[in-house]
């Protein structure tokens, strides 16, 4: 059967996101004539990590704008937030950058502490860094093997993967769970480590330094991945100040800017570690910072370990810190506590404050609103990829798709850190 | 490179009518102003000497309902040179815009469209406000404390039926007149 032509009619009324005539003036006028092309890339695409939706305007294979749409994992956990105790809303915050998850615990935790003042004890202090470099490490893992696929080194993220699980095993052995194991609490940490955690981690340093140089092998030999990484997508270092790029993607372009330096938290200023910082601002020095990174880490979980206070891993001011199991059996104050603690929350004093910390992919920042309440008046988070998906239409302008995907793979995008 | 000068005293001596209230708790320092001149306060405050906020760290809303006027917004600028934070505060109601940054910092683009999105503040001069994580066609805004909290059933196994039958997309059989 034949259709006339006439008869097949395009719902412009209910383009994807609205009509296409909301993006008069970021689309450029050539689109709506006809000139250029408009390709859906996302938000099912392989390079796309996750659930990201670009609109590219495509002259050949010129992209002559990109407009990206996020928001298809927001699940509203701000707001949901607002409705759970500080404590109960810690599992939440789990749940945004899942690759790096006592990151955003650290960022949520450190702002209720800087609220209730209260004093963390070193062994925890030293707990809280042990975790935040073995996860920036599984981090930057996954980010270097997923990578390495997109720009065609494919057996790079088998291998990665294979020590990101030893990783995660650490990370189960202490908190219970893989992932989302919710083990930086305010105060202190959950509870204290197993005695086979500190020979377990021992173990995996040792294996891992000889991985690493398998890995920068594995991808510097390859002609592909050197020829795709070199000279693109380069951002300076003012361009990436103005826009909000922190992390190894700002160290890339040059500026010498880490949080753990510049504001130590934790106890950071302890440790002996370097910054790797770039020259270029291209995507192979983002790749080198993000590797000579993962040194680092292990430099600093060394050191954590070889200098690990004894002691409490909680503190014991009982008007924020529930008591211990033990205490409850035989104390009736310790019961109250415990009662109070579980039931009603606690009541951080009226304020806000910000606090900023180093994630794995750049500065976290956690605004944290309290007015007096059990409940938290009004908890943001600063991402860091966020700002990076935003600054990526200014970044690829100009490009063809191919050097798209090495910059869309080179700012290491987590789209749940991004929709939250 | 200058030497860090005090945030406060610049402000005042700059800009004597635009700054409110100083506000210094938890050892951070929050500045309210005047909700027009957000702009000029914070390109004075990313250029000159001795002060150098050149990184805007973020920008996020709060709404205080039932108080009036209703919505804060938060802006966090950062000094790399002199290592320091700084909250510049400013208080709108539903309908009157607050002036955009994104001529100074193109970083102030997504936030700001966040806040539409979320608070429904509206930004003057912005190129591009459209909703960024909820759907063009969504009503109301999530964030405002007014905007109740949904959930949606979990379907497992047991009780696929009874909650699928609910769905928007469930089509019933018109109702013949016959019977």
């Amino acid at each position: 059967m034949e259709v006339e032509l006439s008869e097949v009619k395009v719902e412009s009324e209910h383009f994807w996101w609205g009509s296409l005539e909301d993006l008069r003036g970021v689309i450029s006028d050539r689109a709506f004539k006809g000139e250029t092309m408009l390709l859906h890339m996302g938000p099912q695409h392989p390079t796309t990590h996750g659930v990201l939706h670009l609109l590219l305007e495509l002259d050949g294979e010129n992209v002559v704008n990109c407009v990206p749409d996020i928001g298809y994992l927001h699940t509203g956990i701000e707001k949901t937030m607002e409705s759970k105790t500080y404590v109960r809303a810690i599992p939440l915050t789990d749940r945004m950058d899942y690759l790096n998850p006592p990151a955003n615990n650290l960022a949520y935790v450190l702002a209720i502490e800087k609220l209730i003042g209260i004093e963390v004890p070193p062994r925890a202090q030293a707990l809280r860094v042990i975790f935040a470099e073995l996860m920036r490490i599984a981090s930057h893992l996954v980010w270097i093997g997923i990578f390495g696929l997109d720009m065609g080194a494919m057996s790079m993220m088998l291998y990665c993967f294979r020590e990101r699980e030893r990783i995660l095993e650490l990370y189960e052995m202490v908190a219970g769970q893989r992932m989302m194991g919710t083990y930086i609490r305010p105060g202190g940490v959950w509870r204290d480590v197993p005695e086979e955690f500190f020979p377990a981690v021992r173990e995996f340093l040792d294996i891992f330094r000889h991985k690493l140089d398998d890995y920068e092998r594995l991808l510097r030999r390859n002609p592909i991945w050197e020829e795709r990484t070199h000279g693109v997508g380069v951002v300076s270092a003012d361009e990436a100040i103005a826009l909000g790029m922190t992390g190894p993607c700002l160290r890339a372009s040059g500026v010498n800017w880490d949080v753990r330096k510049a504001m130590p938290y934790c106890g950071y200023e302890q440790y002996e570690f370097d910054i790797p910082i770039g020259e270029n601002g291209d995507v192979y020095d983002r790749y080198w910072c993000r590797f000579r990174e993962m040194e680092q880490s292990a430099r600093i979980i060394k050191q954590a370990i070889d200098n690990m206070p004894d002691g409490p891993v909680m503190s014991d001011d009982r008007k924020w810190v529930p008591p211990p199991k033990s205490e409850i059996g035989h104390s009736m104050e310790s019961l109250i506590h415990h009662f109070k603690y579980w039931t009603e929350g606690i009541r951080p004093p009226k304020g806000e404050v910000f606090v900023m910390i180093e994630a794995a992919r750049g500065m976290m920042g956690c605004y944290l609103a309290s007015d007096g309440g059990p409940h938290p008046y009004r908890v943001h988070f600063r991402q860091p990829t966020y700002m990076h998906i935003s600054a990526l239409p200014h970044i690829v302008k100009g490009m063809i798709i191919p050097d798209l995907v090495a910059v869309l793979g080179s700012i290491d995008i987590v789209l749940g850190d991004v929709d939250r | 490179m200058a030497e860090p000068v005090d945030v406060v005293e610049a402000l005042k001596a700059e800009f004597p009518d635009a700054v409110e209230d100083v506000i210094e708790e938890f050892g951070e320092l929050t500045l309210v102003v005047k909700r027009e001149s957000v702009p000029e306060i914070c390109k004075f405050l990313r250029d000159a000497d001795g002060l150098r906020f050149k990184m805007l760290a973020d920008i996020t809303g709060v709404d205080y309902y039932p108080q009036n006027p209703r919505f804060a917004v938060c802006y966090h600028l950062y000094s790399l040179d002199f290592n320091r934070v700084v909250r510049i505060k400013t208080y709108t109601d539903e309908n009157t815009p607050v002036p955009t940054l994104t001529d100074l910092w193109p970083a102030a683009n997504w936030p700001e469209r966040e806040i539409y999105d979320m608070f429904g503040v509206r930004f003057e001069g912005h190129p591009d406000l459209r909703r960024l994580l909820m759907p063009p066609n969504w009503e109301g805004h999530p964030l405002r404390k007014d905007y109740p909290l949904g959930d949606e059933p979990t379907q497992f196994s047991f009780n696929w039926r009874r909650i699928d039958a609910g769905k928007p997309y469930v089509v019933r059989p018109p109702e013949s007149d016959s019977d």
